[in-house]
Order: C-alpha cells, then structure tokens, then sequence
C-alpha cells in the first residue's frame, strides 16, 4: 500500500516526474559514458604500453609514432635504415631492442613483421601450433583468428595498406601456424611474421614499380593503389634483390626497452639531434594525449553535473509544490493512524525512487551508447568497450541517490512538521 | 466509549476554554451544536488525539489520551477512531477504493471483504470504488469518507460539520446513513455542527456557548 502511495503520487504529475527522471536519465547516462570509455581508454592505453622505454622512427609527430608502432591505431611517420636502427640496439644502455616492419593488412588487422620477442612484451602465449620460424609463416593474434575466422595451416593474401580494397600481394601466401592466447592488449588484434616476409613482399616490388626509396610507400591512406600498376606483379626481376639486400633494408619502428633508467635521459636527445630518425618516449606521449582528452572529459563531466543539480532542482520543486495541495492528504493520514515518521519516509521515497529509476535507464542508456559506438568504430579501432560496470558507477549510483533525498529531505521535513489539527480546520 | 473530565484548551494566543464533561456510549450519538467560533472543532480535535488538552482528560476505550506518546497516540487514533471532516480530503493519487482501504491499512486493522461489500452498496457507491475522488460530487464524497471512518471497525467516529456543504437532500441521506451504520457496527459516534437540520434527527445534544 506504501508502494503503491509512493508510485501513484509520481504518476499522479506525470510531466513533473518525467522530466525530473529525463533529467536524471541524461546526467548519469553522460557521466556513465565518460567514467566507463574513460577507465577503459586509460587501462588500455597503460596496458599496451608494455614497458616501452623509447620508439625510434622516421621524423615526424612523436605521438603519431608512439600510436602507429605501440598501439596500431595511426599510419606510421615512414620507414628508417635498418642499419641505422642496429646501431642504436647496439647501445650497451639497450636491454632489448624489437624491429617492426608493417604497412600490410589482412580484412583491415595489421600484419607485422617482427621478431619472436616482440610478442613477450605483452607476455603473449601460444594458444595453439607453433611460433613462426620461417618467412610467410604467421601467428594470429586472438582476436583476428576469432573474427576472420582463420585457422592454423590456412592460406591467405595480404592487402597493401590498411584498408581491405588495398591491393592483393597475390603471389605470397601467407600460412597460418600458431594462434595466441586472448591477452586483452594490442597483439590481439595483430597478424605477426618475420620481417624477412616484409622485406621480401616489398623488395621484389620495389624492383618492378618504379617508386624508389620507400619499401611501405602506402603509409597514408592516401591513393592506395597508385603506387602500384597493373603491371606491378607481371614481371619479376629476381635477379637484382640479392645486391639491395645487404645495403638499404628498412624497418617501420625499432621499440627500446633500456638497462637503466638514465638512459631515458641521454638517448632520446642524441637520436633526435644527430641520425635522421626520431625518437619518442611513450610514457610521455601518452601522459600528454590523456592530459588533452582530459579536458574535454572533464569539461563534459562539468556538464553533465550541472544537468544532475538541474535533475535534483526539478525533483525539489516538483515535490515542494505539491506540498501545499497534499497537506491535506497528509493531515488526513495522520488522522487516520499513521505516525510522522511515516508521511517523511513517504516523500523521501519519492525521492530516492526517483534517482534510483534515473540512475536504472542513465545506465541502461549509457550501455546503449556503448553499443552504439562499438558498432561505429569497434571496426575502425579494433576495440570494443566491455559493458560491465566500473567502479565509479558505484559512487555515481550513491551522488545520484543523494541527490534524490537532498531534493526531498527539505519536503519531507515540512511534511513531518504539520498541525494536523491547523491543518483540517483550515480546509 | 468514551468520556472526559474537566477539560480546557489554551490557544497560543491566550484565549481559554473550558468544556462540559463528554459521556457517550457505544452505539449512542450525541449533537454537539454551536455558533462558529465556540471552540466546536477545536473539541473534536482534543477528542480524536489531534489536539492534546491543556488540563483534563480524555478516556476512550478505558485508555486515557492525554498520557500516550506522540507516536502511541498515531497509533491508538488509527485504531479506535474514525474522522468524517466537512470537506472529504482524499490522497488525490489513490482511487476511491484504495483511500477508503487506506484507514484499515494505516491502522494495522484487518477489514472483512463482506463489511467492505455491505458498506459500499448501503451508502451506493459500490460504482464508484474504481474512481478518483476528484470526479466525485460533495455527497457521494461524503459517503465515500463515511465508508473510510466506519470499515476499520473504530470505537468512536467523529463527525465535524458532516453535512454543511451537502443540499438538503444530500444531508437527509448522509445523516441517516452515518446513524444508521454507526448503531449497526455498534460506535459510538459525535457530531459537531451548527447545521439545524440535524438537531431533528438527534435527541441527545450538547449545547456549547
């Protein structure tokens, strides 16, 4: 009967309750949004770190390298020597070094030429067959294997570039022998092979078109196809690979693990100022990018506070409004038996009733959303947002509630003050 | 049922009254009839437990009011009292049914569904129990809160000016049905008015000046 009193009363104003829940719905749904993508960017940018001490690449923006080598999201900035980048791994302050090669894909995942340590950086293990030991062998990350469905022993082509129309390296296949363990990081969603398969794709190319100096030329989107020509694969000339070989192989990005922490200070500054590389530390590329997208989220979340306030507001006079009319319902109650206490928990409960149904759809809206984005740049990121609640949505859940009986103590507490006795004489 | 001794009241503002003795049995009805501004309901408030009195005493149900806890009193004036006020207040969200299940709810009283069917269809509003009280008239409201303050099985019902917003025809019909159902449920029941058309109808009156 309390129940019923409570939920009766709400729909007695519907227009009043509905747009206090809306407001409630919006406030919570937003800050759910921030504090879910928020929390899971961040895990995911610090997991992919991986201890990453330093990234050389060729010149251009730090950041866009530390994204493209360490977390595959951006075109890399070009190619470097790989004669350049053994020296550098030749440094007694380097722990370990790690060559990557890419600019290929298979149906959009990265395929990376690189050596087996790369896979111990994020501690990746074997699900299934073996590790590649020779060119054109490959091992899927978890995620590839589970969306292309490929498996072990089975044949496929890389596209140039990153985009699935990128052309065809129709003469290589590539064979599938290992599958990784899902490791919830970035070589998830990774095809890894040694570079020989790279530099082999990509020489023989290079020897037929007629572009010289890049080995990855379609690094930007841009024009995939026009770096080659029909005639690209109708004509090889063998012969002349054996004498480029040696001289000019490239690499994409070399990832530097150090000794000692000092090294941090000292390399980075020599690598910029004297080789025609770059090199860029990950942990401050990061820090920055999450200080920029930091802003933004916190300026949103300002909002979005401000629109809960507004939410609480609306609760506040709806009930307090009301007040005036219900005060004869109220002394009526407590002619009929029920205690003072009583009426107050009855307008609190409006309250609380009210944020507790706000926060319910705010986070049923805010799963909503997190559907929505995966569906729209799941595919573009390859990283899909995990629908299960974080810890802030625990004192979301609680801000939201105190809202709601902030909104109604002031109500309640008149409430349980009336003269009855005033009251009905009145009336 | 119920009676009092010595009973006065102090305004805030200064003004005091005091009252004759009160002596009503159950199944008996007394009029107590007065001139606006005679402390007529201001009586019917320290008989309920509205109002607690500033010397005196009031016994229901061999329980002495004015010694019950705030929330003691709550409760005993849910249990053994039922109130019929002029204008029927209702909780506006609650059909007609539920406002008049809300007394025995309030109360902690178990109803009988027969006592609930005979009441409605003598005081003819077993059609109306799916309405909201808003769309009701004056008349069929005052049957609606004479159902109300009967169906918990109270000592003692309380009338204050049942009848004074209701036609003569609407009066006639209420008051007859408030005498008539308080005699069969066996309450005692007091009427304050300064409605002439009552004082007819009931032998045993109270003269307050």
């Amino acid at each position: 009967m309390i129940f019923k009193i409570i939920y009766r009363n709400l729909l007695h104003k519907p227009l009043n309750a509905l747009l206090s829940l809306f407001l409630l719905m919006l406030s919570v749904a937003i800050i759910s949004l921030l504090l879910v993508a928020g929390t899971q960017i961040n895990s995911k940018l610090d997991k992919d770190l991986a201890d990453v001490d330093m990234v050389v690449g060729a010149k251009g923006s730090p950041l866009q390298l530390v994204l493209s080598a360490l977390y595959h999201i951006d075109a890399p900035t070009g190619n470097i020597s790989k004669k350049e980048a053994d020296k550098i791994a030749a440094n007694p302050l380097v722990e370990t070094a790690i060559p990557l090669s890419y600019g290929d894909s298979y149906k959009g995942y990265r395929i990376v030429g690189t050596i087996p340590a790369y896979k111990d950086l994020y501690g990746g293990k074997l699900a299934k067959g073996s590790f590649f030991a020779k060119p054109f062998e490959v091992v899927l990350g978890a995620q590839v294997a589970q969306r292309t469905g490929l498996k072990i022993g089975d044949l496929f082509h890389g596209n140039h570039g990153e985009e699935e129309k990128g052309e065809e390296h129709e003469e290589f296949d590539y064979k599938v022998v290992g599958l990784l363990e899902k490791s919830g990081m970035v070589i998830d969603q990774l095809i890894l092979t040694p570079t020989e398969s790279v530099w082999d794709i990509h020489e023989e190319e290079e020897e037929t078109s007629s572009i010289a100096g890049t080995m990855m030329p379609m690094v930007r989107k841009a024009k995939p196809s026009d770096d080659h020509t029909d005639l690209d694969h109708l004509d090889h000339n063998i012969t002349t690979i054996e004498t480029k070989e040696a001289q000019d192989r490239q690499i994409t990005a070399l990832l530097l693990k150090f000794k000692s922490p000092m090294a941090i200070m000292t390399l980075p500054r020599i690598i910029n100022a004297e080789t025609n590389m770059q090199a860029a530390v990950p942990t401050l590329e990061i820090n920055r990018l999450v200080n920029m997208l930091g802003i933004g989220i916190t300026a949103l979340q300002s909002i979005a506070f401000a629109i809960m306030l507004i939410a609480g507001l609306s609760v506040f006079i709806a009930l307090y409004n009301r007040l005036k009319e219900r005060k004869y319902e109220h002394a009526l109650m407590r002619s009929m038996g029920s205690s003072r206490s009583l009426i107050f928990w009855l307008l609190l409960s409006e309250g609380i009733l009210l944020s507790f149904l706000g926060f319910t759809l705010g986070f049923a809206l805010c799963r909503g959303g997190l559907v929505l984005l995966n569906g729209v740049s799941g595919k573009d990121f390859h990283f899909y947002f995990d629908y299960a609640p974080v810890a802030e949505e625990g004192w979301l859940f609680a801000i939201t509630l105190i809202i709601g009986i902030l909104a109604a103590v002031i109500p309640a507490v008149k409430a349980y003050r009336l003269n009855i006795a005033q009251t009905l004489s009145d009336g | 049922m119920i009676h009092t001794k010595d009973l006065t009241y102090q305004y805030a503002g200064g003004k005091a009254l005091s009252y004759p003795d009160v002596d009503v049995l159950r199944g008996e009805t007394l009029l107590i009839i007065g001139h606006s501004g005679c402390g007529k309901t201001t009586l019917l408030h320290l008989l309920g437990g509205l109002l607690r009195p500033t010397n005196g005493q009031v016994v229901i149900h061999n329980q002495n009011t004015s010694i019950l806890s705030d929330k003691k009193l709550d409760t005993f004036r849910g249990q053994h009292i039922g109130f019929v006020f002029q204008k029927a207040h209702f909780v506006q969200s609650l059909t007609v049914k539920d406002n008049i299940l809300l007394a025995s709810y309030l109360s902690g009283k178990q109803y009988r569904q027969n006592d609930l069917n005979s009441l409605t269809e003598k005081l003819g509003i077993t059609t109306l129990l799916g309405k909201m009280p808003s769309s009701l008239s004056q008349g069929e409201q005052q049957r609606v809160s004479i159902a109300r303050a009967i169906l918990h099985q109270p000592d003692l019902v309380l009338a204050d000016e049942p009848t004074s917003s209701l036609d003569d025809e609407n009066t006639a019909k209420v008051a007859s049905l408030l005498l008539n159902l308080t005699m069969v449920f066996g309450v005692a029941l007091i009427i304050v008015t300064h409605d002439e058309r009552l004082k007819t109808l009931i032998p045993q009156q109270l003269h307050l000046s």
